[in-house]
């Protein structure tokens, strides 16, 4: 069985980001970059079903400019057998991320693909979805544990409230939710080792996607000042306050 | 921009994406594996067994060993090993690197000198973190003068008889094997050769020094042997030529050292510096206060020195250029920038840093054994002395 694993590269989940000073978008300059937390439970998920002996092969492909051959590197130390490098300087929503991913299986044609929910920089929780919806395969979201059964697999969702379990036919897209698993270390044999294994450079036109973009980014503004507290004089005022002003109680 | 121990690293333009990748994955490590359990590891005087074998599993124990005792060598530079001690520096205790990497000092003369089947038989085991091996150098009769020491080890028939005794051994409690500086032949730096001694053999016995300044949860030893034979096969590299293996293990223990030293330095920069901007004095920030923001700027001062001094002598060493006068005096810059910081952060945490229980107060407490450890400054400064033909 073959997975392709999808990872982004962002900005690292430790960095507190800021918004340029025009409010075009975050200021990403000299900031450091990780693979995406979803993206790296992924990567994970994905190499626990090559060391259960159910998956052959694993491919980690990534979307964006020369940089993000980091992130595959990553992934490739981590377990992944070979990566693909979608080239392009454009920032592209997740539609257009889909369309290239799709593109992508059509190529390689996987019995599974994994993704993150989504991103912690967009946020966006559609690029999954979309993919499995232009390649007309079942989608499991939110996943917190999946398990291979024969050509189906079992997809226990993080639904509000509780879980709920779906079964699907292979091949499907899995999103990956925060308790599916704890993504382990990249030791230093294998950051060593993943130079050498093959990795694929094609751009957009090479895979037959003409890019558009239909979203525009308006403006990024950061959270308003959280402003200081008050010290109150006793219990009564404390209660006062809960009751008239919070109107908490 | 506030000062931490990562944006207080001055820019280094060798260092890659790749070094960065090993970064990461390494601080995930500690972070996950070693940084929680650190400090009561170091209040209990003992570190689990387990982490060596984790340890081995994330490529930490095996760095820059050759792959065939499962090492990792290959792409491996200066850079890499600049981060590995930054790293295990950052966790602010320093026994727990001490002994977790003391094979760092221990297996290189066998790796370097050793039969292949002494190779063979230790070095797969030790990097496993299985097994465990120390360097025994330093006598209860002297440390420093090498060349002076008097554990004799007499030849009879295909078998040495050892006698004498080790101290301050690093790991001496735990190891299965002690690469030993022993006297084969005469007087001087000439009758010295290096035995590996197996900790198993009849007539060697230990006792642990455990009340120490620092270091706690590095197990510390004093060696005893008594009329311990050793088969002479045991020999690493050469009767008589031991000095010259001892001597070439010296330098990359120093830059190891003065890597850490400086990386304690910056720890307690960037806790002082925490805590001076929280901290509200006379109606301001410790920050604001002008005596306080000096000794900040100090102390950044003295890094930003140190980090480029190590800099280049990774650099020369990297053009397989290094000078060994210039590295010892790096060690002695390393050692009084590690304890103006821990002095300076002190005098800012104030009360708050004299309490057991944070790095800074641990860190001041090891300042001595690495301003002596490895070769003391005196020694230092004495060897470049040498070295510069005064």
């Amino acid at each position: 069985m073959k997975v392709l694993v999808a990872v982004k590269r962002v900005v690292d989940y430790n960095v507190k980001v800021r918004p340029k000073s025009d409010g075009s978008d975050v200021d990403i300059n000299n900031v450091k970059m990780s693979i995406n937390p979803f993206c790296e439970i992924a990567v994970e998920e994905a190499i626990r079903l090559k060391e259960a002996g159910v998956a052959e092969e694993i491919i980690a492909v990534s979307i964006g400019g020369a940089q993000v051959q980091e992130q595959i590197r990553t992934a490739l130390a981590l377990g992944a057998d070979r990566g693909i490098h979608v080239q392009t300087e454009d920032s592209l929503e997740p539609l257009e991320i889909a369309r290239l991913l799709k593109s992508i299986l059509d190529k390689e044609e996987p019995t599974l693909v994994i993704t993150g929910k989504q991103s912690i920089d967009g946020d966006n929780n559609q690029t999954g979805q979309m993919l499995a919806a232009l390649a007309g395969i079942p989608q499991g979201t939110f996943a917190s544990e999946i398990t291979i059964e024969g050509d189906h697999i079992s997809v226990i969702r993080e639904v509000d409230g509780g879980l709920q379990t779906v079964k699907l036919s292979l091949p499907a897209v899995v999103t990956t939710d925060l308790r599916l698993n704890e993504p382990r270390y990249a030791s230093l044999p294998n950051i060593m080792k993943a130079k050498k294994k093959p990795l694929d450079v094609f751009t957009p036109e090479e895979l037959g996607v003409e890019l558009s973009n239909h979203i525009d980014l308006v403006e990024v503004e950061p959270p308003p000042d959280r402003q200081a507290g008050i010290k109150v004089d006793d219990v009564d005022a404390l209660v006062d306050k809960l009751k008239n002003e919070a109107k908490v109680i | 921009m506030a000062l931490t121990f990562d944006s207080a690293r001055m820019h280094n333009p060798y260092i890659t994406s790749e070094h960065e990748a090993w970064r990461t994955q390494i601080r995930r490590f500690i972070d996950a594996e070693i940084m929680p359990y650190a400090e009561s590891w170091d209040e209990n005087g003992n570190i689990p067994s387990d982490l060596w074998i984790k340890a081995a599993g994330v490529g930490l124990l095996g760095f820059g060993f050759p792959e065939k005792y499962g090492g990792t060598l290959e792409g491996i530079d200066v850079w890499h090993s600049w981060i590995i001690n930054e790293e295990l520096a950052r966790i602010g205790v320093g026994g727990v690197s001490a002994s977790l990497m003391v094979h760092g000092i221990g297996l290189p003369p066998v790796i370097n000198w050793g039969s292949s089947e002494m190779k063979q038989r230790v070095a797969p085991a030790v990097l496993a973190g299985e097994k465990h091996i120390s360097l025994g150098i330093t006598e209860p009769g002297g440390g420093s003068d090498v060349a002076s020491l008097s554990t004799t080890a007499i030849r009879e028939g295909d078998v040495y008889i050892v006698n004498g005794s080790k101290t301050y051994i690093t790991g001496g409690m735990r190891a299965n094997w002690v690469s030993t500086a022993v006297r084969t032949g005469g007087e001087g730096a000439g009758g010295v050769s290096m035995l590996l001694i197996p900790t198993d053999a009849k007539g060697f016995t230990r006792t642990e020094l455990d009340r120490k300044q620092g270091w706690w949860a590095s197990d510390t030893a004093t060696l005893y042997f008594d009329n311990v034979r050793v088969p002479v096969d045991q020999l690493i590299g050469e009767e008589n030529k031991g000095f010259r293996v001892i001597m070439a293990n010296f330098n990359d223990e120093r830059m190891s050292m003065s890597a850490a030293m400086e990386a304690l330095g910056r720890v307690c920069l960037e806790e002082a510096v925490e805590w001076a901007q929280q901290r509200k004095t006379f109606g301001k920030r410790l920050a604001d206060h002008q005596v306080i923001r000096h000794k900040i700027a100090q102390m950044k001062q003295r890094l930003n020195a140190t980090q480029a001094y190590i800099r280049l002598c990774y650099e020369a060493i990297q053009s397989n250029a290094p000078n060994p006068g210039d590295i010892a005096l790096l060690k002695v810059q390393s050692s009084e920038t590690m304890e103006y910081c821990a002095r300076e952060a002190m005098q800012i945490l104030g009360g708050a840093g004299y309490m057991r229980g944070g790095r800074v107060e641990r860190i001041y407490r090891e300042v001595r054994v690495n301003a002596i450890g490895g070769g003391s400054e005196e020694i230092m400064r004495d060897l470049a002395s040498r070295q510069y033909q005064l």
